[in-house]
């Protein structure tokens, strides 16, 4: 590398000045036949919370550090390098904070070549090189490793993958070039495709070992000792090293055939998975594809085009701010949480009610409390179908091996019923499930008020009620909050906690507490109609139905908002929530909002006919409106382009959001888009909504702002 | 699950036991600028573990008994049951159990001796036994209380509860011990010991340790760190004698801090026939016995006394000597007792805990490991003892025989 190149990377490095650099510390070690190997480890100096990471100020040290071992193993010193890391992590990817503050072009190319420049050095050190993957090899965590001539890694290192394509970039320190090289097109798309793009998933080390990511798998315990004593091995040459899976497409045909096939695969994968709505993972199939007939250094060329291309993208920026400032931060600390020491203990729960919902409760409460929970209901038919219900599930968990034997009879154990609400005499919170009516959870509240103690928590699961009309008559009305689950309760991770005006610091705290023991991620919401998630799903899905019921064709109406990346369309989640629930919401909604919230005339054409879903199976394998249910509908004579109806449904939400903020809903935008990514699977790659609606100018249009001033 | 019913037709018959293998980890000067610094005490005996069994993979994981483990101070790394923990981190079956155990520097010794007992009482057939001191992260007697009775009854000595004193007080006790005789002990000891080095006959039971310091990379340690190699009488002279202004007791002509650890397979002869395990030394006979608290160094000796009256055996019958280099007076007085020269060749071949280091619990087995090798290397020995000082006056002795001796088996 040049000098001047060298400097432009200097400058690149002073653009991060808080970096917390992954340092390279080298060792030599004598090998047991006679060799020396430098040692290089990474470390940053932290203890296990704070993950190694590669930043510029990281890369230029490592490329120094190799630099420098590249002449010891010219002049003879050494005859190999090893490359290891702080214990947990070999390292664990890019400094994506810094790589995000890059914000021209120009730097952030200057960054993909400064990672190019370090690990050519690892692929062309004059000797063989040697990555241990003992941990976390996330990424360019990873691409480190593929650079190297050979890998060990740890039955213990769990977090290993190229998540580029999640996170909105390409694995393109290499890694696209090199991994499908070592496990063959097909587990490279599983790799660098699927599991990113599922939920983020990422390998064990005895996975990678088996997908021929690494050459040999040791245990933890004697992890470095056994890779260096394998490594004198390799260089003795007593070991030889098999690579089963190892292939080259470039002049097999045979192969070239398997790669193309691995790509139309894996982009039919991206197509059904996410509408192709964000860019990253296209143009990761892209670079694999050209990899095929190209050597490494015209992939790097590419793959340094495509970095500098996507770190200029929203979609990379909404991804780091989804990812990292929200559901790695800001869900760990609620914003507007009181103190938690204020909590109390939680010894004993209360559900009233013995229904699905309350079922569900009742077990979520006693696996992850791990406490007495009572249900009780108004007979005893009911209350003995509740618990079958729910040891049942206790059961099924059992049979498919999730929980031990000794787990299910505890959780079982936990779980009582009762007729009596008697039963709550000494719980700590009480939850009540029941019909969503005010007048019958306050008489339900009245009667357990009647029982607890008077510093109980009571809380309602009401997801459209107000909580401060139900707390209206009781003698203790600081001790109700909302706590709003999501359904299916077990899967979905987000919690609203409302705020009532009488709800109590105590109570507060306390309902916190409870939500990070369940691991849920929990958001303050005020006492707002339909609070956050379904306020703003039944905003966009009122302009959907409006558009509908106006004359607009039906399939542009439910396929118009696919920029969204909505994890399923507008009339599929309708029939999955059930069409009678969201109408009766959009009704409560249009009596506290008004005319904002759309209630769908067609919508109650189809729950007097009883009619579950618009859309039905065709001949054609496609889906319709059966002719049956569109002779019931009546439509007007106004219908919307999809272009129409995404620009009206942006507007809307923008409008909503706005009113939100304004009502103090929540605390600021970031925690609408924490609630719509944690509660309705919104996509990162918009950063939830609020970005996404900053970037196509709809908080301007509606608002006169964006919802984000310091952000594009 | 209910308990196999003890066949009591049969007389119990005490059965054989043997060393069937030993390995140690590189020994390190402790503190802070120690190769251990910032390792783990309990790390270090899972990688003794873990190379037991895969020097002998003919031995299955589920068929060990036990795993003894000692320490002198059993808190922090080296606390929560050693011998258990170890096990597990180790990645032993979850049915091996293991316990902890402590007789202060004898600690491996009586590791060895207990299991052994258990085994010839067919209480167990294969064992575990060894031992740890991080001396860095375990200072000696920290976190001790000393009861005051002690000292207000006079029942020891509160000088001997610091090892140079006592050292010094066997100086008194024997004045023609001289300094100088110390020190010319304590550098045969070094030479010795890098001989053996040279030769070869250290490394192939030392186990390799990837170990990280604060701020630093992973190392590699295959050797020990406290060796002196070239140490001189006239550097010895200059060395100050800590524990008494004009003493005689040096760093130089004593073990120091260190930190390691040792561990050793041992099993009963019949399961080590049927487990194809080898067989380095046979258990002859083991004693301990305690002296004055103040003058500890000299525990050897009855130790001894006892050991060879239960073998039967007159010291002219020894052939090889590994004593635990504690002091080089602690040794010299041994010697003396039993009127040995000062650098007779039967006496700690390859150098002994001067020069090598005593990381206190983990010791006894490092005697072991060397005198099976020495037996290895040298067949017309048929007996052979490890002995060693115990802090607050005490000795161990444990008497082995020569697998590759002719007479082997015949009569013992």
């Amino acid at each position: 590398m040049s000098q001047s190149t060298i400097e432009s990377f200097a400058a690149l490095a002073s653009l991060v000045p808080h970096e917390i650099i992954t340092h390279s510390l080298v060792e030599d070690v004598r090998l047991p036949g006679g060799r020396t190997m430098a040692l290089l480890t990474l470390d940053n100096g932290f203890d296990h919370t704070k993950p190694t990471t590669l930043g510029p100020n990281t890369l230029l040290e490592l490329h120094a550090a190799l630099s420098a071992q590249k002449q010891r193993a010219a002049a003879g010193e050494i005859q190999a390098l090893g490359l290891t890391g702080k214990p947990h992590y070999l390292v664990a990817g890019a400094d994506l904070n810094g790589v995000k503050s890059l914000a021209s072009p120009e730097n952030g190319a200057a960054m993909a070549t400064l990672g190019h420049a370090a690990y050519d050095l690892l692929a062309d050190l004059g000797v063989p090189t040697f990555a241990f993957i003992n941990g976390v090899a996330l990424g360019g965590g990873l691409e480190i490793a593929l650079a190297c001539t050979y890998r060990t890694v740890s039955t213990g290192a769990t977090g290993i993958g190229l998540p580029e394509a999640f996170i909105g970039l390409v694995p393109g320190w290499g890694g696209v070039y090199r991994l499908p090289r070592l496990t063959g097109p097909e587990a490279a798309m599983t790799v660098m495709i699927e599991n990113p793009l599922n939920n983020n998933r990422s390998l064990d080390g005895a996975a990678a070992f088996k997908l021929g990511i690494a050459d040999a798998l040791f245990e933890p315990a004697d992890f470095l000792e056994q890779s260096l004593l394998w490594a004198d091995g390799v260089l003795t040459g007593a070991t030889t090293v098999q690579r089963p899976n190892a292939v080259e497409p470039n002049g097999n045909p045979d192969i070239a055939a398997r790669w193309a096939a691995a790509a139309a695969k894996a982009r039919a994968f991206v197509e059904a998975k996410t509408s192709n709505a964000a860019p990253a993972p296209a143009k990761v199939l892209e670079v694999f594809e050209a990899g095929a007939t190209i050597t490494q250094k015209e992939s790097a060329a590419l793959e340094i085009a495509a970095l500098t291309e996507l770190m200029q993208t929203h979609a990379f920026h909404n991804t780091v701010y989804a990812f990292l400032d929200l559901v790695q931060k800001r869900s760990k600390r609620p914003a507007g949480a009181p103190d938690a020491k204020l909590a109390r203990p939680v010894t004993k729960v209360g559900v009233v009610g013995a229904g699905l919902m309350a079922g569900q409760l009742a077990l979520l409460f006693a696996k992850n409390l791990k406490v007495p929970v009572v249900i009780t209901d108004i007979d005893a038919a009911r209350v003995t179908s509740g618990l079958a219900h729910i040891h049942g599930e206790v059961d099924k968990q059992l049979a498919k091996g999730r929980i031990s034997s000794d787990a299910a009879n505890r959780t079982k154990a936990l779980v009582t019923g009762s007729v009596s609400k008697d039963a709550f005499a000494d719980a700590d919170f009480v939850i009540e499930a029941v019909f969503e009516e005010l007048a019958v959870k306050k008489q339900v509240f009245a009667e357990v008020e009647a029982v607890v103690s008077p510093e109980c928590i009571l809380a309602t699961n009401t997801s459209s009620l107000s909580v401060t009309e139900m707390g209206r008559d009781l003698a203790h009305p600081e001790r109700l909050v909302g706590f709003h689950f999501f359904n299916p309760v077990a899967q979905m991770p987000l919690l609203e906690i409302v705020r009532a005006e009488a709800t109590g610091e105590v109570a507060l705290a306390t309902a916190f507490a409870v939500g990070k023991a369940l691991r849920k991620t929990s958001v303050l919401v005020a006492d707002e109609a339909a609070f956050v998630v379904n306020r703003i799903l039944l905003r966009l899905m009122g302009e959907v139905a409006k558009a509908f019921d106006d004359g607009t064709d039906a399939k542009v109406a439910d396929t118009a908002l696919r920029p969204l990346g909505l994890p399923m369309s507008p009339f599929t989640l309708l029939a999955m929530v059930g069409i009678p629930v969201a109408h009766h919401v959009s009704e409560s909604l249009h009596a506290a909002f008004g005319e904002r919230f759309h209630v769908s005339g067609n919508q109650e054409v189809l729950i007097s006919h009883g009619i579950k879903s618009l859309w039905a199976p065709a001949a054609d394998g496609g889906e319709e409106i059966p002719s049956s249910t569109l002779k019931l509908l009546s439509f007007g004579n106004t219908p919307s382009t999809g272009a129409e109806l995404l620009r009206r449904t942006q507007d809307a939400l923008a409008q909503e959001i706005g009113l939100m903020l304004a009502e103090g809903v929540v605390a600021g935008p970031e925690d609408i888009d924490l609630c719509m990514v944690m509660g309705a699977g919104w996509p990162m790659h918009l950063g939830g909504i609020t970005p996404y609606l900053d970037q196509v100018g709809a908080s301007e249009r509606v608002n006169g702002a964006k919802f984000h001033r310091d952000r594009g | 699950m209910s308990p196999q019913p003890v066949n009591t037709s049969n007389a119990r018959q005490v059965r054989d036991v043997v060393f069937v293998d030993g390995v140690r980890t590189p020994f390190g000067k402790a503190g802070e600028k120690g190769i251990y610094h910032g390792t783990r005490a309990d790390d270090l005996v899972v990688k003794c573990i873990r190379d037991l069994m895969r020097r002998n993979p003919s031995l299955p994981a589920s068929r060990i008994d036990e795993v003894a483990i000692a320490a002198t101070t059993q808190t922090g790394d080296q606390g929560l049951t050693i011998g258990r923990t170890a096990a597990l981190l180790a990645g032993l079956p979850r049915s091996v159990p293991g316990f902890a155990i402590d007789r202060m520097c004898a600690g491996a010794m009586t590791a060895v001796t207990t299991t052994a007992g258990s085994i010839a009482f067919g209480a167990y057939d294969v064992v575990i036994a060894g031992g740890v001191e991080h001396m860095g992260n375990h200072p000696m007697g920290a976190g001790a209380d000393p009861n005051p009775r002690f000292l207000s009854e006079r029942i020891v000595d509160p000088a001997a509860l610091n090892m140079g004193n006592t050292a010094e007080n066997l100086h008194d006790r024997f004045p023609d011990i001289t300094k100088e005789r110390a020190d010319a002990y304590a550098v045969a000891s070094q030479e010795k010991l890098a001989a053996a080095y040279q030769a070869g006959n250290i490394q192939p039971d030392l186990v390799p340790v990837a170990a990280r310091r604060p701020g630093e990379g992973f190392k590699l340690h295959t050797a020990d760190e406290p060796p002196r190699p070239g140490t001189t009488l006239e550097s010895l002279a200059e060395l100050r004698t800590p524990f008494r202004a004009h003493g005689r007791v040096t760093p130089g002509n004593a073990a120091g801090l260190n930190d390691g650890a040792t561990a050793a397979v041992l099993a009963s002869a019949q399961a080590a026939e049927e487990l194809g395990l080898g067989v380095k030394m046979r258990l002859v006979s083991y004693a301990f016995a305690g002296v004055e608290p103040s003058v500890m160094g000299i525990g050897p000796v009855p130790a001894t006394e006892k050991a060879l009256a239960q073998a039967g055996l007159g010291i002219e019958d020894i052939g090889l000597f590994e004593i635990n280099e504690a002091f080089a007076v602690q040794v010299l007085s041994f010697l003396d007792h039993y009127g040995i020269e000062d650098t007779d060749p039967r006496v700690n071949r390859y150098g002994g805990a001067i020069a090598v280091g005593h990381p206190l619990a983990s010791s006894g087995v490092r005697l072991m490991n060397q005198l099976a090798r020495q037996f290895e290397q040298d067949p017309s020995v048929r007996y052979g003892l490890t002995t060693m000082c115990i802090g607050l006056g005490m000795g161990g002795t444990v008497i082995w025989e020569n697998p590759h001796h002719a007479d082997y088996g015949k009569d013992a």
